[in-house]
């Protein structure tokens, strides 16, 4: 992946199959660390399927026998001297709190860093595939504190669709202008 | 800045075109947005798509909408498109700029561009 924020999709849209009515997207800079977590209230995952995930050929679709989305950020992650960690809880083993949280961690200024990239690209995606779904978008740096949450939106526009694309294109500058106003 | 206020107002002008959306049986544009889409560039090309239906006044005609893996990832990012009553035309190894094409040609102009299919092309 040439972008972090691809990973953060691409980890985010299995957030999405695993059934999550809320996905959270929280982006950390501090110190020259950046944490990303994505934390969804999803279906989760058991033990063993938790451990075996970062296992490039484990994988839930059908087409082929891989899956390279959490070991592709496994490898990001991990290629800065940072980490990933995976918790979960499965809905049989808590009908309320159910769900996965990844965590990963970067170290910013090592060589081999990959760039964020357009994180603002990114959440748009995720809300024009899945309208019905909720997503809450918090990136905080030093001097800025960029925040999205669709619920608020879903109530202000009712029965709008999300995913219209006036509704996008004012989602796209509403993020726009929190980095340029903070930054 | 961006207000709740103008939301609103996106709001009240869209009410009545949604009830249009739900009657159409229109054509269906299919971007595969799994791992080997997203890591071959299927985010800039659903973009396109979404961005220039728009442009076009296509929205009402035409839905741009994911989908995950379809088992031929070397070919990513591959671009299905779906209408009534003709077959499906499967582009692949698409860019912006390709997108951009298939709309002027196919979506508009109702030829297939024959260049970008799966059959032209070599993985």
């Amino acid at each position: 992946m040439k972008e972090l924020s691809l990973n953060i999709l691409d980890v985010a849209e299995n957030s999405v199959k695993a059934g999550a009515t809320l996905t959270q997207i929280l982006l950390t800079q501090k110190d020259q660390v950046l944490t990303i977590e994505i934390v969804d209230d999803g279906c989760g995952m058991s033990e063993d399927v938790v451990r075996s995930v970062t296992d490039p050929f484990y994988t839930t679709r059908t087409t082929r026998k891989v899956g390279m989305g959490i070991p592709l950020l496994k490898l990001a992650c991990e290629q800065t001297d940072g980490h990933l960690t995976i918790e979960s809880t499965t809905q049989e083993a808590d009908p309320i709190n159910h769900g996965t949280h990844v965590t990963a961690t970067f170290n910013m200024d090592h060589i081999d860093f990959t760039p964020l990239g357009d994180v603002c690209a990114s959440v748009l995606t995720l809300i024009q595939g899945h309208p019905d779904t909720d997503f809450l978008f918090r990136h905080k740096k030093s001097g800025c504190d960029v925040k999205l949450d669709t619920r608020e939106l879903r109530e202000v526009l009712e029965d709008v669709p999300l995913n219209s694309y006036d509704v996008m294109e004012w989602i796209g500058e509403y993020l726009r202008e929190q980095y340029e106003a903070e930054s | 800045m961006k207000s709740l206020a103008e939301l609103q107002a996106i709001k009240n002008r869209m009410k009545d075109k949604v009830v249009l959306r739900d009657g159409m049986e229109g054509t269906r544009v299919v971007v595969g947005m799994a791992t080997c889409g997203i890591a071959a560039g299927a985010r800039p090309v659903l973009n396109a798509f979404v961005e220039g239906v728009n442009k076009e006044g296509l929205e009402d005609k035409v839905s741009v909408t994911q989908t995950g893996c379809i088992g031929i990832c070397q070919y990513e990012p591959v671009v299905e498109i779906f209408e009534a009553g003709k077959d499906k035309v499967t582009y692949v190894k698409m860019t912006p700029e390709k997108a951009q094409e298939v709309i002027e040609k196919h979506l508009k102009g109702g030829q297939v561009v024959g260049d970008y299919t799966i059959g032209a092309v070599t993985a």
